[in-house]
């Protein structure tokens, strides 16, 4: 039988505040224990909670980012469970009525189309705290640094049909509140992690299979990875004869398998009510519309406009826009170059993409900044120095040994232009090779490139390689 | 009864002419505080007067958990210094106490349950900031019912209080401490709160003066939750001028707390001598019906007579859904109560039972053996309230309920200024007698719950005896009203002495 898979996704993205959704305690990750929690994350007799009006924004800013319905009224509500890391033994969240709802976002696919993914809603709600079970001697350790950060809950409507097209999603839902300026983005932190709704169903059938929940995937390969592993199994489970149940389900990345953590039957009744404590979220015009203003230029629409105004290819336009620091970047250069926009494409996702990523390091802190890439540049631009001598240079850039042109000065890197010169170095290679040269008048035209080659080599690399080409051809005729 | 009230015009009232001939602790804040800014007095002098009183009177009464005597004595002081300084405002060197629902930073704030026993609170509560920036002394925190639930002071891990007028029947609940101490003048004020009653029906039963101001006019903010949607903390204390006084310093708006509502707040004072001339009353009809003690009926006509001598119109009205108030009180108190509830969890401060084998044991043991009965019964209820497939029929029939009643209050006030009528359908019943049976002791606060469900303000007087215990009147106003209220109290003190009297035991 052929199946088809449906997958939805709900992503808890940590909202950039620099404080917590219901208190003035730090969001700063990495505190000792316990440091960044005050009374009101405590949960101690007699608190309130007094929403932060940052995260409010940032809702709203996520909510037109998606063409979503910003509400003009939401409602906070309290989701009821016992856990030890949970302070108050509720969560405040948002229930029947969401920050944002009914929104969308647009994929790539492999094959180059697009697809248009549904987003239900997108509410509010407060992290919980974390349980650390080792080295407590048998017992547990509570850390509530993390209770009360701001989260957004971003569920997607059933629209994913394969683990390639979840992570497709999910990677443009990350740059998008990264782009957003609302999530930092960093996974490994926790601060976009995903919860993955699977469920196959034979090809054809429109009623949906019953799902399994996997909690907590917190990268783009774990999420691939644990679908996979999940299609495979409802699907070897029902054709052994056997019933999906539904249940909540763990990933262990160890072991790549996903593992029962708990079963509908022994799920949780929330208890939902509106939370008393606060009053309902009122959004007038005024509100929406400053947090219009305040969206950033996003992806789809910066590529769009890279490949009218750089005449960019669709390919080059959407990895420049990968992120904003990137596009800013490139946009940096072009400025300061002042022509040339695909060379400055190349470069970029060339050579300083791939330095980057060998040291692992974020734009903000690269040794090579947008003006000095442009002053590497123009002098490929002006003939000063070739393609393959900038870069030497990069590199030497790279690694701090200052601005391109007093790097080519110093190392003596400038471009031999001088025909005579270089017509000086194909006359030794010429000499120096009599056989090459007798093959290649009896025919033997791949030789070419071997007198391209010596000619370099001869010259360190730095003659004027259309100049080599067009005087080699002219002396070898002989 | 024949007890009519005697009819003391301002000029001739004892009490405001001959304060040097009374003893400190019969005097009220207003008098106090006129004998701290004439320097007939020290409010170090004032504090170990009434602290002394704690001492000897509390055993008998059980209205404090904790008395903070050291601490009194140095707030004493400072008010004193302050005072010399110049800086002393009405209430700076009045003692007063705090129901033990108030956090009190370095003090225990036990919300009389086993389960914060040895709570130490590490904060304030925004009242008891406000009224030690007033300069209020604090003698000590009050017995009350377990987290504010009960109607008779009976449920409190501490024991019972005992009601002043007879050691033999219950003070009223849940702020039965804070009343009881006012009555039989151990402070001559203290701070309530009010989710269904808990400042009036005490206040009644102890025949003192207590208000329940407008839901959101005093920040919740470290008050201990029990049901957050109608809990509001009030003054009591001896007479209408003296909750104006309090209710002053503790008023306002809270950053900290969002439901409190930004607005200014009067001088409650201004308005306390207005004239009564062409004040319409309404008297529901269903406030004087099935239920309702006959002798209490007689005593609350009687006052209505006084009013209308004081130039009040009294006017029947009808507050149609009244009878709805307390079924829909008992799945919305208790639905929020399971949740404000659920944070004593033994995890990280209150009781935790010993040896927990694991988690669900941990959990299960700490909150059985620190919750008594009646708070186990609502959280009981309320969980049962909220679960699915029963929210629609409880819960959200209840918050109609709600609105059905506020209506009926909106439309009253339509054709009347206050509406009145008594503050709980019998006086003080004896201790145990309804310990057994809460929907008789729920029936207690059958004319206050409304009030709560709706957010309005009201307010109980005493206005006589009836089996010589005191007879509480309440007045309910619109929003924000609050100065209508204690001007309507106030002009009929200043006629009557029923608010002046003090148990014998204690005089």
């Amino acid at each position: 039988m052929e199946w088809e898979t449906v997958i939805g996704l709900e992503i808890h993205a940590q909202l950039a505040t620099k404080s917590k959704i219901f208190s003035g305690a730090s969001t700063a990750y990495g505190a000792e224990p316990n440091t960044q929690a005050c009374a009101i994350d405590l949960g101690l007799p007699g608190v309130l909670p007094v929403l932060n009006r940052d995260v409010v924004r940032m809702a709203a800013m996520f909510g037109l980012a998606i063409d979503a319905e910003v509400a003009h009224r939401s409602v906070f509500a309290r989701k009821n469970y016992f856990y030890p890391d949970l302070p108050k033994s509720y969560q405040i969240s948002q229930y029947e009525l969401p920050v944002v709802a009914k929104g969308r976002l647009s994929i790539d696919l492999d094959d180059g189309s697009s697809k248009v993914i549904g987003i239900t809603r997108a509410h509010l709600e407060e992290d919980a705290g974390k349980s650390l079970h080792e080295d407590f001697h048998g017992q547990s350790g509570i850390d509530l640094n993390r209770a009360g950060t701001p989260l957004l809950e971003i569920v997607s409507e059933p629209d994913l049909r394969s683990a390639k097209e979840a992570v497709a999603y999910m990677k443009k839902l990350h740059q998008m509140v990264v782009y957003l300026g609302i999530c930092d983005g960093n996974m490994q932190e926790g601060s976009f992690r995903c919860d993955a709704n699977v469920s196959v169903r034979p090809k054809g059938e429109s009623k949906l299979g019953t799902r399994a929940e996997i909690k907590n995937l917190n990268s783009f390969r774990f999420v691939e990875r644990a679908i996979e592993f999940e299609i495979e199994r409802q699907i070897d489970l029902i054709e052994s004869g056997g019933k999906v149940v539904q249940e909540t389900r763990l990933y262990d990345p160890d072991k790549g398998e996903t593992r029962s953590m708990r079963s509908k039957e022994e799920a949780n009744d929330y208890r939902y009510f509106p939370d008393p404590d606060l009053l309902p979220l009122i959004l007038d015009e005024a509100f929406i519309h400053a947090a219009r203003a305040d969206l950033p230029e996003l992806p789809e629409t910066k590529k769009r406009r890279f490949m009218e105004a750089y005449g960019l290819s669709a390919y080059d336009a959407s990895v420049l826009t990968t992120s904003r620091a990137l596009a800013d970047y490139y946009e940096a250069t072009v400025a300061a170059l002042g022509a040339e926009p695909k060379l400055c494409a190349n470069w970029v996702m060339g050579d300083f993409s791939a330095f980057l990523n060998k040291d692992n390091q974020d734009i903000a802190n690269s040794p090579v900044n947008a003006g000095q890439l442009a002053g590497l540049l123009r002098r490929i631009q002006d003939r000063t120095i070739s393609g393959k001598i900038a870069k030497e240079v990069f590199e030497a850039m790279w690694a701090g040994e200052g601005e391109a042109d007093a790097i080519i000065e110093k190392r003596g890197l400038r471009q031999i232009t001088d025909t005579s010169a270089i017509e000086k170095v194909i006359d030794e290679v010429i000499a120096a090779n009599p056989e090459q040269l007798a093959q290649y008048r009896a025919g033997k035209d791949k030789l070419f490139g071997f007198f391209v080659g010596q000619v370099m080599k001869l010259s360190k690399g730095k003659a004027n390689p259309q100049q080599v080409n067009d005087l080699l051809v002219e002396k070898l005729k002989g | 009864m024949s007890l009519v009230p005697l009819s003391l015009t301002a000029e001739k009232n004892p009490w405001s002419t001959s304060l040097d001939s009374i003893a400190m602790h019969e005097k009220t804040i207003a008098q106090l505080s006129a004998g701290l800014a004439a320097g007939e007095f020290s409010s170090e002098e004032l504090t170990d007067a009434f602290l002394e009183r704690v001492r000897r009177y509390n055993p008998q009464l059980n209205a404090f958990i904790t008395l903070t005597a050291e601490t009194a004595l140095a707030q004493a002081r400072a008010a004193d210094e302050r005072r010399q300084r110049g800086e002393a405002g009405p209430l700076t060197g009045i003692p007063i106490a705090h129901k033990d629902i108030f956090c009190t930073e370095g003090v225990r704030t036990s919300c009389g349950s086993r389960m914060l026993d040895r709570f130490i609170s590490p904060y304030n509560a925004t009242v008891v900031d406000k009224l030690n920036a007033a300069g209020a002394v604090m003698l000590g925190k009050t017995n009350m019912d377990e987290f504010a639930m009960g109607s008779s002071s009976e449920t409190s891990f501490y024991g019972p209080v005992c009601n002043p007028w007879d050691l033999d029947t219950v003070p009223g609940g849940s702020s039965g401490g804070s009343a009881a101490a006012v009555a039989a003048r151990l402070a001559p004020g203290a701070t309530g709160t009010d989710t269904g009653g808990s400042i009036r029906q005490p206040a009644a039963m102890c025949g003192i003066t207590g208000l329940k101001p407008t839901y959101g006019r005093v920040s919740r903010w470290g008050m201990i939750a029990y049901a957050s949607s109608l809990d509001q903390g009030g003054p009591m204390a001896r007479t209408a001028e003296d909750c104006a006084l309090l209710l002053g310093a503790m008023a306002g708006f809270d950053p900290r707390d969002s439901t409190s509502v930004d607005r200014p707040v009067p001088d409650y004072t201004a308005q306390l001598d207005r004239p009564l001339n062409g004040l319409k009353i309404g008297l529901p009809k269903e406030y004087f019906g099935e239920g309702l003690d006959g002798a209490v009926a007689q005593t609350v006509e009687t006052a209505m007579a006084e009013y209308r001598k004081l130039g009040a119109e009294t006017v029947e009205i009808s507050l149609p859904n009244s009878q709805l108030a307390i079924p829909a009180y008992y799945v919305i108190a208790p639905a929020e109560c399971s949740s404000n509830l659920a944070r004593f969890d033994g995890v990280r401060y209150g009781h935790r039972c010993e040896n927990p084998k694991d988690l669900l044991d941990l959990y299960t043991r700490s909150r059985g053996e620190g919750f008594g009965p009646e708070v186990t019964r609502r959280i009981l209820v309320g969980t049962f309230a909220l679960s699915a497939g029963y929210y629609d029929a409880y819960y959200l029939k209840a918050q109609q309920i709600r609105r059905l009643i506020s209506d009926d209050f909106q439309r009253a006030f339509e054709q009347v200024d206050v509406i009145a009528g008594p503050t709980s359908p019998t006086v003080a019943f004896r201790l145990g007698e309804k310990v057994d049976d809460p929907i008789t002791m729920y029936l207690s606060d059958i004319y206050t719950i409304a009030v709560n469900l709706a957010g309005l303000p009201g307010l109980s007087l005493p206005v006589g005896f009836v089996s010589e215990l005191p007879v509480g009147l309440q007045f309910i106003a619109n929003y924000f009203a609050e100065d209508r209220l204690l001007n309507v109290a106030h002009r009929y003190q200043q006629v009557t002495d029923w608010h002046l009297r003090t148990p014998l035991a204690f005089a």
